[in-house]
């Protein structure tokens, strides 16, 4: 079915400063401004920011609202203090991950804030209702009346403060956040983010993002591009879902068993259980290969005697290490490191091997 | 404005085609550097290797993206441009200059379906 492409609060910003445009989990998102490398250096150098106002905001609040998350996500929220953020999934029965995002235990008690995938709100928003029904709680998706940015870099932390004026930037741990105003409106400020980089991510109406994009422009932000946070999140080896996570794809396979706790209950946990115990068929590994040439998403992954084991997931010659790397699902077996493998590129092949999935040291505030 | 010679061939898939006696010297033109951005690779054949015109012959990788590159005209390739195994960005920097393979033409009559710049300049739309 055809759908018209929605735009972002910024959409009139990134064609009159000549994006180039591409449509993206149903938005209409701009890739690059500049040029990627560009973008990502200006983020792994200086400071960069990005339009994610696509982005979802699920807000679960009342009586279960707690012990509601807690059953639908993979971490552990009790003893999650108000202003700390926390990574997770979603999953189904079967251990396929329904989304990963992040959880925001708000001031007020039993209230959250789920930030999913753009392209799964639909998807997230039906499926947390349906789930929600035995517990005493309210979800309401707000994606549309809210605007974010993310402003990620070694210097996020003094445009915040010294262009945006908020001081309280300072004292933020990674993965907190604080409620601040904007011309006394609520804007939530929190120190996240896709890149392997120290940042913040903002969120607010979508007429303050406007200008806020503008004060942060005039600042001398980089404006990036959906290109470059590709580059960025894979060199520090985060995950994409669709890419790394899907319903065939879980957390235990794309090795975030970490970010999954079992001393409760939740969807897909006896699953993930299973899996964890070593009754999984392929497992999520990094690849380098000796060349320059690049590893794209889909290409095949081999043993070096020339038998299909999996499958590129993302790959690229990373812009930060100038190394031909790749995230490759493959079968167990064969996701040892330093296991020997090659990967066929066009009519060629290139041998590689298993390579820790964090390519990329990250500079996170402790 | 993207640069475009007087006295090459040209393609539809822009490649460039600069005639040597029965050598055909190919490369991409500034518009599809232009179009492809910051290029990280660039897949050659190997001496030797034969093509029948149209064909693919290796491919331009960008950071995100990877564009087929395809001879304007058949023959055996003599030489590749190693330059370009190291310093993938001298397409960037003069994609008329970033020659990418020589090809010894076994039809040179095909040239005459190419191209003058005057016909790729209307053809790119500029």
């Amino acid at each position: 079915m055809d759908q018209e492409l929605k735009q972002t609060c910024l959409y009139e910003r990134h064609v009159a400063m000549g994006a180039k445009m591409s449509p993206f989990a149903g938005f209409m998102m701009p890739i690059q401004y500049s040029s990627i490398t560009q973008e990502h250096n200006a983020v792994r150098g200086k400071v960069g920011m990005f339009d994610v106002s696509h982005m979802g905001e699920i807000f679960v609040e009342g009586p279960e609202a707690e012990a509601f998350v807690n059953y639908i996500f993979t971490n552990e929220i009790r003893g999650f203090e108000p202003g700390k953020v926390l990574y997770g999934m979603m999953c189904q029965k079967d251990g396929g991950t329904v989304d990963d995002l992040l959880v925001y235990r708000e001031f007020a008690p039993e209230h959250f804030l789920l930030v999913v995938n753009a392209a799964n709100i639909d998807k997230d928003f039906a499926w947390i209702l349906e789930q929600s029904k035995a517990f005493k709680c309210t979800v309401r998706n707000e994606s549309p009346v809210w605007g974010q940015i993310a402003v990620q870099g070694p210097l996020a932390e003094k445009v915040v403060i010294e262009a945006l004026g908020y001081k309280e930037a300072a004292s933020l741990e990674f993965y907190t956040f604080c409620d601040v105003l904007y011309k006394g409106k609520r804007l939530i400020l929190s120190r996240t983010g896709y890149t392997g980089e120290d940042g913040f991510e903002l969120y607010t109406s979508p007429e303050s993002i406007v200008e806020i994009w503008d004060i942060l422009l005039k600042a001398g932000v980089e404006p990036c591009g959906l290109g470059c946070r590709d580059t960025l999140r894979f060199e520090a080896g985060l995950p994409l879902y669709g890419d790394e996570l899907s319903p065939e794809i879980s957390p235990v396979m794309a090795g975030l068993g970490m970010f999954c706790k079992y001393d409760k209950d939740f969807i897909g946990k006896e699953a993930l259980l299973d899996q964890k115990a070593g009754n999984l068929a392929k497992k999520l590994v990094g690849i380098e290969i000796e060349d320059r040439a690049i590893p794209r998403a889909g290409y095949p992954v081999e043993t070096p005697e020339g038998r299909e084991i999996g499958v590129v997931t993302t790959g690229y010659h990373s812009i930060t290490l100038d190394r031909s790397i790749c995230f490759a699902l493959v079968e167990k077996e064969m996701s040892a490191l330093d296991t020997p493998v090659q990967i066929r590129i066009r009519k060629k092949v290139f041998p590689g091997k298993v390579v820790k999935k964090r390519f990329y040291q990250t500079n996170y505030k402790k | 404005m993207s640069k475009i010679i007087e006295g090459l061939r040209y393609s539809e898939s822009h490649e460039w085609v600069k005639v040597d006696g029965d050598i055909a010297v190919i490369g991409v033109t500034d518009f599809a550097q232009k179009e492809m951005g910051d290029i990280t690779y660039v897949d050659m054949p190997a001496p030797d290797d034969e093509f029948e015109a149209e064909e693919v012959f290796g491919a331009l990788e960008s950071v995100k993206a990877s564009s087929d590159l395809y001879t304007p005209v058949s023959g055996t390739v003599v030489e590749v441009n190693e330059e370009l195994e190291d310093a993938p960005e001298k397409v960037n920097e003069d994609a008329f200059g970033a020659w990418i393979i020589k090809i010894h033409m076994s039809a040179p009559e095909e040239l005459e379906g190419l191209m003058d710049a005057a016909a790729y300049k209307a053809h790119i739309g500029e």
